[in-house]
């Protein structure tokens, strides 16, 4: 199942909830504002590379560019761009975790 | 594929439009069928042609028009929604058409996928 | 596209009344039970609150639409799922609730959430 989030870690629970409820080998995707997670030093950081084990995490590659935190991105977050969102949606069905 | 879409936020207030639009640009640019999109909650000032932004600004109206226009796109504002916020069949923008739940729950049934865009 | 019945569960994750979510979601489900689906609502973090008994809205001048969640299985819907780490978290138990509810773990929740074919989510 694909799991997407657009909020930030320190402004809403979503992505903790998320993160608890998804089942193994799921797919979570974080756009809008949910991508700074993924960014180094963030406080979610450390718990997404936890969870790197089983859920696949993906950052919208445009959605993080627009931040101005494209070089911050952490290890082994695959960033993807619209194309890659849809393809995702299109293999599995999905959560918006709003 | 066939996806189906729900917006559930106005535009500018929120980047749900603006995510929505870019999703449907992309599954159209890679030959899937948008099935339909349905504008929801604050989604339905989506659909009001009174928008004037400003002109370096994009035209979100505009653009979900002329994405219909160029694909043959369904694009449904719930009826309920609408008309508690002003929207109404004479400031409708053109692409757009006033329909009930009913449409939201037609496409969860039709599309093979339905992704939801809100906050 | 007739007889096709598919899973649709509805996520609920908001307070009622600060935002119109609850009760505009409350308004798709109604309308779900038309098309004999099969369907269910997931009442996760602070989407447990909208079934708190005892709302009182005179004093925002705003309709309580709570009674809403008792009359659904009037329409044939009745597989409501709370969020039990919501409910602890809010200070909230099962007595808490206006209606008749299954609580899950949020391992189970995902689990129920994998089942489905459609999820979505106000």
């Amino acid at each position: 199942m694909l799991h997407i989030i657009n909020k930030s870690p320190l402004e809403k629970s979503s992505l903790e909830t998320c993160l608890a409820v998804a089942q193994d080998g799921g797919i979570v995707l974080l756009i809008e504002d949910a991508v700074y997670a993924a960014t180094r030093g963030n406080t979610a950081a450390a718990r997404l590379t936890a969870a790197q084990d089983r859920l696949k995490i993906c950052v919208l590659g445009p959605d993080l560019e627009a931040r101005g935190l494209a070089d911050r991105l952490i290890e082994g977050v695959t960033s993807i761009d619209y194309g890659g969102f849809v393809d995702l949606a299109a293999e599995h069905k999905s959560q918006s975790w709003l | 594929m066939k996806f189906g879409i729900l917006v559930n936020e106005g535009p500018y207030q929120h980047q749900a439009s603006d995510s929505a639009y870019l999703f449907c640009k992309a599954a159209l640019e890679r030959g899937h069928e948008v099935h339909r999109v349905f504008f929801y909650h604050d989604g339905v000032n989506n659909a009001t042609r009174l928008t004037e932004p400003p002109l370096d600004d994009r035209n979100i109206v505009k653009r979900w028009t002329k994405l219909a226009e160029e694909h043959k796109l369904d694009l449904v504002v719930c009826v309920a929604a609408a008309l508690r916020r002003g929207i109404l069949d004479e400031n409708l923008a053109p692409g757009f058409r006033i329909s009930g739940l009913g449409q939201l729950v037609e496409t969860g049934i039709e599309a093979d996928r339905v992704v939801t865009f809100g906050d | 596209m007739e007889g096709v019945i598919k899973k649709f569960m509805f996520v609920n994750r908001k307070a009622p009344y600060g935002t119109v979510y609850a009760l505009e979601s409350l308004e798709v489900v109604l309308i779900s039970a038309a098309f004999d689906q099969d369907v269910s609502l997931a009442f996760l973090d602070d989407g447990v609150y909208q079934l708190k008994k005892g709302q009182q809205t005179k004093g925002i001048e705003t309709k309580n639409f709570s009674p809403t969640y008792r009359a659904l299985d009037g329409y044939d819907i009745e597989k409501l799922y709370v969020e039990r780490e919501a409910l602890e978290a809010r200070g909230l138990s099962e007595e808490d609730l206006l209606v008749d509810v299954t609580v899950l773990s949020r391992k189970e929740m995902g689990a129920l959430m994998e089942e489905q074919d459609v999820v979505l989510s106000f």
